[in-house]
């Protein structure tokens, strides 16, 4: 191979480090004009009146929009559309959007913002998931199955509690992962305008433009082929910007009214208000396992901490459980969770979405069990790994699976067998792993249209331009575009133009989120490719008077496979081809293969492949202060097949980057202000300053290692790298702080001050943990039951089952 | 906000940015970010907070890395501005800029101007840093993406770069 698996710049990385790139904030249009939200101080309230009289005189104000503008809900999942662009009769949370103004300039925005009164009346908050489950009325929402639950549901793959009966042990354990934030640097904004004959065009930095395309249509409810939405390259996502957000679809409506372009940039505290970000999670493991350290059965219990509204929530809630029986083989598995509604800013899909928290309580309770075997835990994970070609208990087809030499790779290069158990006091390591998906197997609405689609286009200069609705959030994704088409048609990746993330102009892909665009959009961008390739070798292949097949593309040309000196220029080759056919284009699409599971919320969890990862974190912890120093990480990855190693490397950096901030340090926390200040419940930081992210001093070095097993469904093989390296960062790090000080933290994030409790609790001679002491009562429905393959069965619920239901992911 | 008196009179004078002076007419409480972004046209320098905590917005001002975000604009007449659309010398990219670019160091992009301008001022003084230096010099920009592995990577290769041609 040419292209794919060579160290290359970025397609985009000149517009990047030029500063040309355009992010939505960098859009100026002529006769452009400001808009600001106004938000609720409240965490929950009514909204008993309105009085926009004062701002709409301000001089320079052009409109003032509220709730009475927007009639129409919306929300990324079909079975939670319970957002108002604006709120016209009740408030959610601190920071919920009440009221627009468009003005001159965002100076006068904000004057015009403080002459809008509000009277609210206050309701009771709901602050955690315990006082959610209490509390049955006021419900902040009037759907869900009672009181202030969002989501309930429960699953058994096999009967779980007879196979705790028969196991060796039984280890039951709670654990804790607390809420935090993406924090990309770019703060989210968006520009409106109409375009020719009074259609919307809205550029926005947001992941999902295929999403956002068709909410803006129900809200705006216009059809949706008037709408153009456009995503700027995004300033970091990490999950941020996937949910259509309530400014994106006020300043469009707010375009339209007025016939002049409309830009809103969002502050950086709005931002933390807007989140979307890892729901905290309560977890309870109870594991049974043989003296030999194989698994047995695993029932696990959620409880998630949803924020104000559904956001992605009801795919959350099946990510904190459908991926766990995917690294090990585990031959039962029970799942029950849970999703509650508060007045806190919304959580959603954060980097690994659901499926770090769990990820967490099962690598340290794997480490607990090796302890109390007196196993190695490299060792006793070596055993159990999950096999390629395998199916789950609950039914997940896994392909390639080279979680196995992962933990090889960590385990030699880190030294692990001369560090274990055998540092001085103080210093320690852990290990962990995960897998995760590539790209959900089913949309978030059903249909059977494909996922992801490319059009090519080549003309007699030579020139091959690609287009996709996929989105470049940093992640690459533009130049594995190019690097897919490059590499079929024997051109450099420079020399294919792209076009991406434009839905006037490309064709759908479902947007840049779970991990899905190397498979999906690779997949097809692979198939539109070689439908060009196949035209252009039948026409160039008549100048030879040879079959097509008998062609090569490599180096800019099409030469005789026998004969390299028998050729032309590509650009030649495209000349006859267009002199043949016409006008050269092509199309490919790609759809992910059915899932086997056939039960009701089988839709969560099928992925077309998996990738693996194994972790060993290397910590130094200080006794007196319960500071901890990580001064190195190694870190194996199963990515298939590298594309680009430059940008694969960075993305697994990253992912432990932000894997190791959620360990020590991020918390997205409330508090409630005194009562003299109404005591609301209010973002404890809603700064940069406040909300401790690492810099670059808080950073080690990280050794990365790919370990390439190619896997048939992926294209070139290659499989996912955004996320999965993220998750076994946190238990990792858990991990070796018992290994340098023998105390559990069975709760994120790790600080000192825990640390030091946790000292003390040990000097005392008490159980050196500091964590969740009890999972409460959660009301979780009679399992769906489906025997896993391996029992018989067909992949259908034999009890419970109701209807089938599509869950997107 | 106050509801008072506003200040709305622009005031007028002549900024040097990249060696260029250009004369901008602006409302006096406007930062030196506000003013480059939308006063002149100068999009690529950023901003994540604008309230000096993310290093987004760091420019050069007379050669030392400043938040542009704390910076007012009519504080820096007849100082030398220096922002990342000043690096690339025509079509050539400053050695950092092309090295940023080989290594991975510019992920999204978004922090990368200011991380730029903050390397340039510290090669300009330090010619062959170590990685620690490296480390501290852009401990104020914060960047999401890369876990700042290839950022200091990148830095090194572009130190070794301007070495192998001075
Ligand atoms: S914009 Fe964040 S420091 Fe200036
Ligand atoms: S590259 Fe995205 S914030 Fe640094």
């Amino acid at each position: 191979m040419k292209v794919i698996g060579k160290p290359r710049r970025r397609v985009d990385g000149w517009a990047k480090v030029t500063g040309r790139t355009r992010f939505a904030d960098d859009i100026v249009l002529p006769r452009m004009l400001h808009m600001k939200l106004l938000r609720s101080p409240l965490p929950h309230a009514e909204i008993e009146a309105i009085d926009v009289s004062r701002a709409e005189k301000l001089a320079g104000v052009q409109l003032v929009l509220t709730g009475k503008d927007f009639p129409v809900t919306f929300g990324i999942m079909p079975v939670s559309q319970d957002e108002y662009p604006l709120a016209s009769d009740r408030v959610r949370f601190v920071g919920d959007p009440v009221a627009a103004v468009i003005a001159r300039d965002e100076q006068t925005c904000t004057e015009a913002l403080d002459l809008i009164e509000v009277k609210y009346r206050p309701l009771k908050t709901i602050a955690t998931p315990e006082e959610a489950l209490a509390t049955t009325e006021p419900r902040i929402h009037e759907y869900g199955p009672h009181g202030n639950i969002h989501r309930l549901q429960a699953h058994e793959f096999g009967d779980v509690e007879e196979a705790l009966g028969s196991s060796d042990y039984v280890f039951e354990d709670v654990f804790f992962y607390e809420g935090n934030t993406h924090l990309a640097i770019e703060q989210q904004a968006a520009v409106a305008a109409l375009e020719d004959a009074g259609g919307l065009v809205l550029y926005s930095s947001t992941q999902n433009p295929h999403y956002l395309h068709r909410e803006l249509a129900r809200v705006l409810q216009m059809p949706a082929s008037r709408i153009r939405v456009v995503a700027t390259p995004n300033g970091g996502g990490f999950g941020g910007r996937c949910d259509p957000a309530n400014h994106e679809m006020v300043v469009a409506k707010a375009a339209l009214a007025l016939g002049r372009p409309v830009k809103i940039c969002l502050s950086r505290e709005e931002v933390f208000y807007v989140h979307r970000g890892r729901h905290p999670v309560l977890m309870k493991f109870r594991t049974g396992v043989t003296k030999d350290g194989r698994l047995t059965g695993i029932h696990l219990q959620t409880l998630l901490d949803g924020g104000a509204y559904g956001s992605h929530g009801a795919a959350s809630t099946f990510y904190t459980g459908v991926l766990t029986p995917t690294t090990y083989e585990l031959p039962r598995f029970k799942f029950e969770a849970c999703r509650t509604f508060t007045n806190k800013p919304p959580c959603g899909p954060k980097r690994g979405h659901g499926t770090p928290q769990p990820r967490f309580g099962q690598e340290v309770q794997l480490d607990k069990i090796a302890e109390k075997l007196g196993l190695d835990p490299a060792e006793m994970r070596l055993r159990i790994a999950v096999k390629p070609n395998s199916l789950t208990a609950n039914w997940l087809r896994i392909g390639s699976a080279g979680l196995a030499e992962c933990i090889r790779q960590v385990v030699e290069r880190s030294g692990w067998k001369e560090k274990f158990r055998k540092l001085p006091e103080g210093r320690g390591v852990g290990l962990a792993c995960s897998a995760y998906m590539c790209g959900a197997g089913l949309p978030i609405y059903w249909n059977k249209m494909p996922h992801s689609g490319v059009q090519l286009l080549a003309d007699r200069s030579g020139q091959v331009t690609a287009l996709c609705g996929a989105t470049e959030i940093g992640q690459g994704s533009d130049d594995v575009l190019a690097a897919m088409v490059a590499e079929v048609l024997g051109i450099g990746a420079e020399d294919v133009r792209v076009l991406t993330g434009d839905t006037g102009l490309t064709p759908v892909d479902l947007g840049s989120y779970s991990s899905r665009v190397t498979v999906m959009m690779g997949n097809a961008a692979i198939q539109a490719a070689e439908a060009l390739k196949a035209r252009i070798a039948e026409a160039a292949s008549e100048q030879f008077q040879v079959a097509p097949n008998r062609l090569e593309f490599a180096n800019g040309r099409v030469f005789l496979a026998a004969d390299a000196s028998k050729g032309m220029a590509f650009r030649e080759a495209i000349e006859l081809a267009e002199a043949k056919f016409g006008t050269l284009g092509s199309v490919g699409s790609y759809r992910p293969p059915d899932p086997p599971g056939r039960y009701k919320g089988a839709g969560a969890g099928p992925s077309p492949a998996y990738s693996y990862t194994a972790c060993v974190v290397e910590v130094e912890v200080d006794r007196a202060t319960g500071w901890i120093a990580v001064p190195k990480i190694w870190i194996a990855h199963d990515i298939g097949r590298v594309i680009n190693p430059v940008l694969a490397r960075g993305q697994v950096v990253g992912s432990v980057y932000m894997g190791l901030a959620e360990a020590l340090m991020e918390e997205q926390v409330f508090r409630r202000l005194p009562p003299k200040l109404s005591n609301a419940l209010v973002h404890k930081f809603p700064s940069l300053l406040e909300y401790k992210s690492p810099t670059s001093l808080d950073m080690p070095e990280v050794e990365t290692v790919f370990v390439e097993d190619p896997d048939p469904n992926c294209p070139f093989g290659a499989k996912e790298v955004g996320q999965g390296p993220l998750l076994p960062v946190p238990p990792a790090l858990a991990n070796a702080i018992y290994d340098a000080v023998g105390v559990r933290i069975d709760e994120l994030p790790i600080t000192p001050d825990k640390v030091l409790r946790a000292l003390e609790k040990k000097a005392k001679g008490e159980e050196p943990r500091v964590g969740p002491e009890h999972f409460p009562a959660v009301p979780y429905p009679e399992p769906v039951v489906v025997p896993p393959p391996w029992e018989g069965g067909d992949g259908n619920a034999v009890k419970g089952a109701g209807p089938k239901v599509k869950v997107p992911a | 906000m106050s509801q008072g008196v506003m200040v709305r009179r622009n005031v007028h004078i002549d900024l040097r940015v990249n060696g260029e002076t250009q004369e901008a007419s602006f409302a006096p409480y406007k930062t030196l970010l506000e003013v480059l972004r939308e006063d002149l046209g100068l999009t690529g320098t950023k901003h994540g907070c604008e309230l000096g905590e993310c290093g987004a917005c760091a420019v050069l001002v007379d050669g030392e890395p400043q938040l542009s975000c704390l910076v007012l604009a009519v504080e820096c007449e007849g100082r030398s501005i220096e922002t990342v659309e000043g690096m690339a010398k025509g079509a050539e990219l400053h050695p950092l800029q092309a090295a940023f670019a080989d290594l991975g160091a510019a992920q999204c992009g978004y922090c990368t101007p200011g991380i730029l301008m903050t390397a340039k001022a510290l090669l300009e003084r330090e010619p062959s840093p170590t990685r620690d230096r490296i480390r501290e010099a852009i401990s104020g920009n914060l960047c999401r993406c890369t876990g700042y592995q290839q950022i200091y990577e990148a830095v090194e290769e572009a130190a070794r770069r301007m070495k192998e041609s001075a």
